[in-house]
């Protein structure tokens, strides 16, 4: 499956993930819009961000432990792309 | 003198740990030397000519010479070295450069590897990055989530084949938390390891200074002194071999003519910031619980840093979510304080600070303040009722949840 977010953002993915693209916006806006669209998730539903924002490697994990959500997984840039992608789970 | 305050902060100035106030100590020196004297020259300085070179054949050479090596003996005494291992550098950052590619070049032949923490001072980080372009390694030690190196790390690092140098900060410059030098430096000495100590953020205060370095570095503005003096001390028996082009000066250690008048200026804030650290230590160490404390309490969504009781007396660095650094700063700036900030939100830098990635800590909206010596607590509470309404402000125009 390719990493590639859906474009229109919001839409269901494979993984059935709300997609949040975040490429090109700097800090602290990614972490903004995550805790604002979490809450479009049901709890135990997952958002995941795409960003390309250096500070959102530390800052992502550290918003889900003090917001109290669950980092599913982090993926740090690949060969052929330079974005990360975050999976947060609503847990609250 | 006592009844004095001890240096001229401006009102607001909460970043000590960029640069302290210039002690009036330091300044009584340097207006005596420059003849420009205030209300209590110093007599003894009145006719002193420290713009001769003090290593010629004359009188008052000799008597340059001799205010020289007492501004030595000065600082060599409170480092607890002989003051013949004490040169003087023209910066804390010089001090540090000299001081790992002196002592890795010195251990060459048993190799290329440079450890030190992951959480050290950019000057330490910058001659990494010099030594791994010439070809050299290095390994960087992990640190817990208070900013404190991982001694099981830190003993794996330094026992591997081919250690050169190992590098450790006496206490963290963004957070304040004190390192385990005794313990590290325990590490070294049974792995036959030098260790260079950065002691810049400790050097003036009440606190011990750490023992057990082979090399320590420190900056004469981090303790009131001026700027334009470094201090690089280095243990004899330890191996160090200069880099770069040599002359007479500083043993051979600090090429170039020796600025005795800044130097003598920073013994003395040296010698009075120690004699009063006792009490201001105590108290800057109480203002610090009091802003952890309701910083914690006042502004929501914010996480401070550090450890909360094992470290320096005046630093404090908390983070809040949802808002960008640069703002903050010029918010902060506009109502008046001076702070600094870890954020990579804040210009010039792209990627946050490496401390508080180190430490996993939340970099955006971080604000650190250090406390000068002296500073009024009135200031401190002022601007705890500022910062909350400010926090509040650039949550809201950037949108933020809750705001």
């Amino acid at each position: 499956m390719s990493r590639i977010p859906d474009a229109s953002g919001g839409q269901g993915t494979p993984l059935g993930d709300l997609v949040v693209d975040q490429r090109g916006r700097r800090c602290p806006l990614p972490v903004i819009e995550l805790a604002r669209r979490i809450t479009e998730v049901p709890v135990g539903g997952v958002v995941r961000v795409i960003a390309d924002d250096p500070a959102t490697t530390t800052d992502i994990p550290a918003w889900c432990r003090l917001c109290g959500h669950d980092l599913i997984e982090a993926l740090p840039p690949a060969a052929t792309e330079a974005w990360m992608t975050f999976r947060v789970r609503r847990l609250t | 003198m006592t009844s004095r305050t001890p240096s001229i902060a401006p009102p607001g100035y909460l970043d000590a740990a960029s640069s302290e106030p210039l002690h009036h100590a330091a300044r009584e020196v340097l207006a005596t030397l420059l003849g420009v004297h205030g209300e209590s020259p110093a007599p003894n300085l009145l006719d002193a000519a420290v713009w001769v070179d003090p290593t010629r054949r004359y009188g008052s050479a000799r008597r340059a010479q001799i205010l020289y090596d007492q501004a030595r003996e000065t600082v060599a005494h409170h480092l607890g070295c002989r003051s013949d291992e004490v040169s003087f550098t023209s910066s804390g950052t010089q001090a540090v450069h000299l001081g790992i590619t002196g002592g890795l070049a010195g251990r060459r032949r048993i190799g290329d590897l440079l450890a030190a923490s992951a959480v050290e001072h950019s000057a330490v980080l910058h001659s990494a990055d010099h030594h791994r372009a010439g070809g050299g390694r290095t390994h960087l030690v992990g640190v817990d989530p208070l900013g404190r190196v991982e001694l099981a790390d830190w003993a794996t690092a330094v026992a591997q084949p081919g250690v050169a140098l190992a590098c450790l900060q006496s206490a963290n410059h963004e957070v304040g938390t004190r390192q385990p030098v005794a313990e590290a430096a325990e590490i070294c000495l049974g792995a036959g390891v030098p260790l260079l100590v950065d002691a810049a953020q400790s050097v003036g205060r009440f606190e011990p200074l750490p023992t057990g370095w082979s090399i320590l570095t420190a900056s004469a503005h981090k303790w009131g002194g001026p700027a334009g003096v470094g201090v690089l001390a280095v243990r004899s028996g330890t191996r160090w071999r200069a880099t770069g082009p040599v002359d007479e000066r500083e043993a051979g250690r600090v090429p170039g003519f020796p600025g005795v008048a800044l130097a003598m200026a920073a013994a003395a804030a040296l010698e009075a910031q120690v004699t009063s650290a006792d009490a201001e230590d105590v108290r800057l160490t109480r203002l610090v619980d009091r802003i952890r404390g309701e910083v914690a309490s006042r502004v929501p969504h914010t996480e401070v840093l550090g450890d909360p009781i094992d470290r320096l007396p005046h630093i404090v660095t908390f983070s809040c979510l949802y808002v960008d650094g640069e703002a903050v700063l010029d918010e902060l700036d506009r109502a008046g304080f001076a702070v600094s900030s870890g954020s990579s939100c804040t210009s010039s830098a792209l990627e946050p600070s490496h401390v508080l990635v180190a430490m996993g800590a939340l970099s955006q909206g971080n604000i650190r303040v250090s406390l000068p010596r002296g500073v009024r607590t009135a200031d401190v509470e002022q601007f705890l009722d500022v910062l909350p309404g400010v926090v509040a402000l650039v949550r809201a125009a950037l949108g933020a949840p809750g705001s």
